[in-house]
């Protein structure tokens, strides 16, 4: 018999596991409206496992049979899904109550996901990486469907299920093929085994994993589900998505290609700076002509991935190193900007075009000046931190000689500055033609301020952020 | 007489998997067809874990193939609840009717 295995790394995720099933207990038994005593005890666990993250790793440590590893990197990555969980159902609280939807099942939903989320990135074999991926993914399709009676939600829904599970698909067909040639599922193995280049099915059956990764991570030519996803999944489902799963999946796509998949750099760097490219000209050209702001932040979130992707195209310590800041500030800049539309009612009701910002400057000054902030930000003006985000990609990419694929991101950057600033043109010179609602929630003022103070001010401490990105870097080349 | 060997599983299971995103892309009827599209992915990707799994002697792609069972009929309870929803609030759940937003 072989002993128990060790537990101690795992803790955090094992924590979330059972504050899941105890928080779903405790919803079922409550008789009376428990929505926002067990979403603020959600919030609580997830403060509480982001405390163990750090305290269960101290160096890089593997258990249950080698499919489970902790680093400085998972430790990086799993404080921002946290992060990104925690924020967004925060968020959600209010809109829940507001529109008569506080049932329990949502933040224990938002719970699983973010479980789902942490295996990921901890995931140190194929199995455990499906696995994690579909607790994410089942968990995710049902909250996209979360507003049962409204048509455009249940339809999200289904389109994000459907494409999912294609995407799930490819990723288990490309998980065969490298099981059957290079004979192993475990990353430790398979990063061995490719020192002398890899047969042509373990490289095909990369490409699959990378296809269906590029889907959850919307990355263009699998960004087809983005915009009518977020367009139609409720708001604070909308902000997740934005946040959340994005983080996660990149973090998996760069443990799994530059772990066991590192030696075939050459072979795959090819597709990833094409897809970069790829989705930051849709990103920036696509958000263009759109009116719906939800859907303008799909075509953003697709143009950020290009960017970040550029990091990972470099493939070396400070490439992977402009990712990880790179998605920590995208993070803060779009928690605060979902947070701002889901504060913006008329009448009660939920406002999603771009037009209805008119005027929005004279009658929410400090909520339009942070919309401002955020807005530049994405666009990457200077002081702010969304500069500093694309600053070090770029650095990153001249460093090891891809100049054209900087030039192509300082481009399309200068292309999407066009919607950006276009919202804060129309929330300051515009004509309000119907004011929009006051006192939308204390919570969300609050979220709103927390990141716009971030963004804002990210120039006077970017060591801190960037000095641990590196060590987590660092983690995952063995540094 | 025919000897069945690794090459014989591997192309049922690239056909089969071909069939299921076809299916997926090709279908213009009904919602249904899809999900019966995607258990064909999946199963697919079975033959190949387990054909795999016998000629490398090694029993992880069997295992893999009993965690991607479970989880494909996770997988369908969940998107049969989500077209029972659409379909309450549609009436109808042809693939050319999920067209409320543009794309």
């Amino acid at each position: 018999m072989s002993e128990l295995p060790n537990f101690a790394p795992a803790l955090p995720e094992i924590f979330i596991a059972l504050s899941a099933i105890a928080l779903l207990l405790l919803g079922v038994f409550r008789k009376d409206d428990t929505t926002q005593g067990i979403s603020a005890l959600a919030i609580v666990a997830m403060l509480f496992a982001g405390l163990l993250v750090p305290a269960a790793a101290g160096g890089r440590s593997v258990t249950f049979g080698g499919m489970f590893v902790v680093d400085g990197f998972s430790v990086f990555a799993k404080i921002l899904v946290l992060l990104a969980s925690g924020f967004t159902l925060g968020m959600s609280v209010n809109w829940l109550v507001r529109e008569k939807l506080g049932r329990f099942e949502y933040p224990v939903l938002v719970l699983l996901a973010t479980l789902g989320m942490m295996l990921m990135i901890s995931a140190n074999n194929l199995i455990a990486l499906y696995l994690g991926l579909e607790l994410q993914s089942l968990a995710l399709y049902v909250l996209a469907a979360y507003q049962r009676d409204s048509g455009r939600a249940t339809e999200a829904g289904l389109k994000y299920f459907v494409l999912g599970s294609l995407a799930s698909g490819m990723l288990l067909y490309g998980s065969s093929l490298i099981y059957g040639f290079a004979g192993s599922t475990g990353f430790d193995a398979l990063a061995r085994s490719f020192s002398q280049g890899a047969p042509i099915g373990v490289i095909v059956g990369v490409v699959f994993v990378l296809a269906a990764i590029a889907f959850k991570i919307s990355a263009v030519p699998f960004h087809m589900w983005t915009p009518d996803v977020y367009e139609g999944a409720p708001t604070p489902v909308t902000a997740f998505f934005a946040v959340g799963p994005k983080i996660a999946a990149f973090a998996m796509l760069v443990r799994v290609m530059v772990g066991p998949f590192g030696d075939l750099t050459h072979q795959w760097s090819q597709v990833i700076v094409f897809i970069s490219i790829a989705s930051m000209v849709l990103g920036a050209f696509g958000a263009i002509a759109q009116n719906n702001i939800k859907r303008m932040m799909a075509y953003s979130s697709i143009g950020h991935v290009g960017y970040a992707l550029i990091g990972l195209a470099v493939g070396d310590q400070v490439g992977i190193r402009g990712v990880l800041v790179y998605l920590a500030i995208y993070l803060f800049m779009n928690v605060g900007t979902f947070a701002v539309i889901l504060s913006m009612r008329q009448k009660g009701r939920l406002m999603e075009g771009i037009d209805d910002l008119a005027g929005y400057s004279r009658s929410h000054p400090m909520t339009a000046v942070a919309l401002a902030v955020f807005m530049l930000s994405m666009a990457g003006i200077p002081p702010l931190a969304g500069f500093w985000g694309k600053f070090y990609v770029f650095m990153a990419a001249i460093d090891k000689g891809y100049v054209g694929l900087a030039i192509i991101g300082v481009v399309t950057s200068v292309v999407s500055a066009f919607y950006y600033l276009r919202i804060i043109k129309v929330m300051y010179f515009d004509e309000p033609v119907e004011v929009l609602d006051h006192g939308t929630g204390k919570g969300l003022s609050f979220i709103v301020a927390v990141n716009a103070v971030l963004v804002a001010l990210f120039i006077f401490a970017p060591s801190s952020l960037v000095s641990s990105a590196g060590t987590a870097a660092a983690a995952l080349f063995g540094g | 007489m025919l000897e069945i060997g690794l090459a014989h599983y591997l192309t049922v299971g690239a056909i089969l998997f071909t069939l299921g995103v076809f299916g997926i892309f090709l279908n213009r009827r009904n919602v249904i067809t899809i999900l019966m599209s995607i258990e064909l992915m999946l199963l697919a990707v079975n033959i190949n874990f387990v054909a795999f799994s016998y000629f490398l002697n090694d029993l992880v792609g069997q295992i893999f193939a009993m965690f991607v069972l479970t989880v494909a009929a996770a997988e369908t309870a969940i998107g049969l609840a989500i077209i029972v929803v659409f379909f309450r609030n549609r009436g109808t759940i042809a693939v050319q009717d999920i067209n409320q937003m543009k794309g």
